[in-house]
């Protein structure tokens, strides 16, 4: 290498740390890109917030004040007891008070009411007679998150007002007992299952989108023709488009996790350092897997169909939505597989239950097996060439 | 292979296919080091698909050589430290600012101090003052010549340059022809495609290709030369009623209107007289027998070959 040639000094070209050294210029150029697109900045910050919120207040999996709708036939006072007790579980709230079949029928048909309670003609005096007449409660399985809660509850509530009430000693004896333990969640406070959750959810969807996008711009924008001719190699390029992106994810995380703790309530009982340590080999199990994505789609249009093709089986299949525990077999092998599925066991055994990295060394080495699998295929499926 | 001191590229029986289609048909070329050499052919003739296999960017599917002594197969790796590679469409990063580019690359290449590298290119390319503006914010002529500076930065031994004056304005195009004869004065190689046959001119060697096959290469006078082409410039009245009538007699192989003046041009040239013959007694017409120029040599072989490959 000649020292000084004029006009232009030539400048040393430095061999050592060159993987390092790549690497840094890739991550500099994304930190710089990411900052100038203020529309990316702003969605991580508004997109945890907005599903925290929307999660946390509006979407109640344990719901309340259903409408509901009775048909009296008969106007006693333990059916009024009865129906006070009802709606003093907040379960239910009685919008309409019906005396003939068919009104009845069609409210339920038209969707008015979800659930229908209709004490009988003779009901009291059945009662005092120890008859044990029925109490028929049509509900609305249509939406059977909403009928479930509310129908398991009927039992205990019907009893306790029959206890209460004024005109029998002794309560007849149910048919059964229905003895619930919600542990854990005692309240069936569901925010209080969907805060981790949505710690995964949203981590999985931002990670996905940001990385599965960031090859094919380059692609697109035709600045990655002029990477090919500059000697950096594949996994140079995945390393500086990952970690910026690591760094999101965490402060994701922490947004989350601050405002399930302030707003919610939430818990977290276990060790912060273990939860921020797994949560990163989650991030980055994540981006892995999007960065794969990039290299396998030919514009940032397939690139967004293909992210949503694996957030929405994350979504359904992790037990973020559905009770895992509840799938068929075939569906928790394939839950098994994404990474979504082992966070949310990990997030929520930390938070809510204190767990240790005892429990939990099962869904670390799942992970840490899906992340090397996705970079690897990263890096074999990146192009070098433009062949 | 030839001497590895005066050859930077020599390349043989470069073939390439797309889909079924060749695009380069049997290409070898030598390029001799401090060169500048031109690369001409009308679109989709296979010059972009030579120069990326020429760095390294596609894999022949036949054929060998060596780029700057490495062998194009094997050493990609090695080339493309040696060789900056200006592509057709501006692709630096259009959200980063002109020094963010210039120290990415300075980065990458692994410079012992990036952020001096780029403050110098920047007041090489008289850029200063405007290193924090956006690559993407900048005219197209100051995109090219920031585009050149982010080639030249690591010190290449090599340039190729991928039409890099299209859609520039002339002053800007002669600035940068400017900087492409200081960098070839300083021991650069240079390959450069373009469509202007003005800067076909400036280079020290051309080569012409047309649907794959490389046509004629050689010095500009050497171009002409061996194209065997006469020539007759014709100025006057009613020319293109002129053009419409000499077009497909026999020995006329093309008849192009330059300005005023229209060009007549044949290989065989007792058939060329015979025909233009009739037309030269009558007035107010003038014929001149002129030199062929490079455009017309271009204009006749890119005919010859449509014949011959369509």
């Amino acid at each position: 290498m000649s020292a000084v040639e004029h006009p232009e000094p030539r400048r040393e070209i430095r061999e050592r740390f060159g993987f390092l050294r790549r690497s840094y210029a890739m991550l500099v150029k994304e930190f710089i890109q990411l900052r100038r697109d203020r529309v990316s900045f702003a969605m991580i910050v508004m997109l945890p917030v907005m599903q925290l919120m929307l999660f946390g207040y509006a979407i109640n999996t344990t719901p309340r004040h259903l409408p509901s709708a009775v048909l009296l036939q008969e106007d006693s006072d333990l059916a009024r007891s009865v129906l006070k007790a009802l709606e003093n579980t907040k379960y239910f709230r009685f919008l309409y008070e019906v005396h003939d079949v068919d009104d009845f029928d069609n409210l339920l048909k038209s969707g008015k009411v979800l659930f229908g309670v209709e004490i009988p003609r003779g009901f009291e005096r059945a009662v005092r007679r120890g008859d044990r007449p029925a109490l028929l409660v049509a509900a609305d399985a249509t939406d059977p998150v909403a009928a479930s809660a509310a129908l398991g509850s009927l039992g205990m509530i019907v009893q306790t007002a029959l206890a209460h009430d004024l005109y029998i000693g002794e309560p007849p004896e149910m048919p059964f007992e229905i003895r619930a333990h919600a542990r854990y969640n005692p309240a069936a406070n569901s925010s209080l299952n969907i805060v981790p959750g949505l710690v995964g959810t949203i981590l999985t969807m931002t990670m996905l989108i940001f990385t599965a996008l960031s090859v094919t711009r380059e692609v697109e924008r035709g600045t990655m023709e002029s990477l090919l001719s500059m000697p950096i190699k594949p996994i140079e390029v995945m390393f500086g488009k990952i970690v910026p992106y690591v760094l999101v994810g965490f402060v994701q995380a922490f947004l989350i996790i601050s405002i399930g703790v302030g707003l919610f309530g939430v818990p977290v009982l276990g060790n912060l350092v273990l939860l921020a340590l797994l949560s990163t080999l989650f991030i980055t199990t994540n981006l892995a897997v999007g960065y794969t994505i990039s290299t396998l789609v030919q514009n940032q249009l397939q690139a967004m169909q293909m992210s949503m093709m694996f957030f929405l089986p994350s979504i359904l299949l992790s037990g973020f939505m559905f009770p895992f525990a509840g799938m068929p077999a075939w569906a928790q092998y394939l839950g098994e597989c994404l990474p979504l599925t082992h966070y949310l066991r990990i997030v929520r055994a930390i938070m809510l239950k204190g767990a240790t990295m005892e429990n939990l060394r099962f869904d670390t080495l799942a992970l840490a097996a899906l992340m090397l699998l996705a970079m690897t295929v990263a890096v074999t499926r990146f192009r070098r060439t433009l062949d | 292979m030839s001497n590895g001191n005066g050859i930077a590229i020599d390349v043989k029986g470069l073939t390439k296919s797309f889909g079924g289609r060749e695009v380069v048909h049997d290409l070898s070329m030598q390029v001799k080091r401090g060169s500048i050499y031109g690369f001409l052919g009308p679109n989709g003739s296979g010059k972009t698909t030579t120069i990326r296999i020429l760095c390294g960017l596609l894999t022949p599917d036949s054929g060998e050589g060596t780029c700057l002594g490495y062998d194009i197969r094997r050493d990609a790796e090695k080339i493309k430290r040696q060789v900056g590679y200006m592509t057709q469409r501006f692709s630096l990063y259009q959200d980063l600012s002109v020094r963010e580019n210039l120290e990415f690359v300075a980065r990458l290449y692994g410079l012992a101090d990036a952020r001096g590298a780029a403050r110098d290119m920047i007041k090489r390319l008289g850029l200063s003052g405007r290193e924090e503006q956006l690559a993407g914010e900048l005219s197209g002529g100051w995109k090219q010549r920031l585009a050149l500076g982010a080639c030249t930065l690591p010190n290449p031994q090599l340039l190729l340059l991928d039409e890099p004056t299209a859609g520039v304005d002339p002053k800007a195009r002669r600035d940068f022809w400017n900087e492409i004869h200081a960098l070839a004065a300083e021991g650069l190689t240079v390959l450069v495609s373009t469509h202007y046959m003005d800067e076909a001119e400036r280079c020290h060697e051309i080569a012409y290709i047309a649907y794959g096959y490389l046509l004629a290469h050689g010095t500009v006078e050497e171009v002409i030369a061996k194209s065997a082409l006469t020539t007759y410039t014709v100025t006057g009245d009613d020319l293109n009623e002129l053009g419409a009538a000499l077009t497909g007699k026999p020995g006329i192989d093309m008849v192009a209107p330059f300005g005023t003046s229209l060009h007549v041009s044949g290989r065989d040239v007792p058939a060329l007289e015979a025909s233009i013959a009739p037309w030269r007694e009558r007035g107010g017409l003038h014929w001149q027998k002129s030199k062929p120029s490079l455009e017309d040599v271009f204009i006749e072989l890119m005919g010859r070959s449509k014949d011959n490959f369509q």
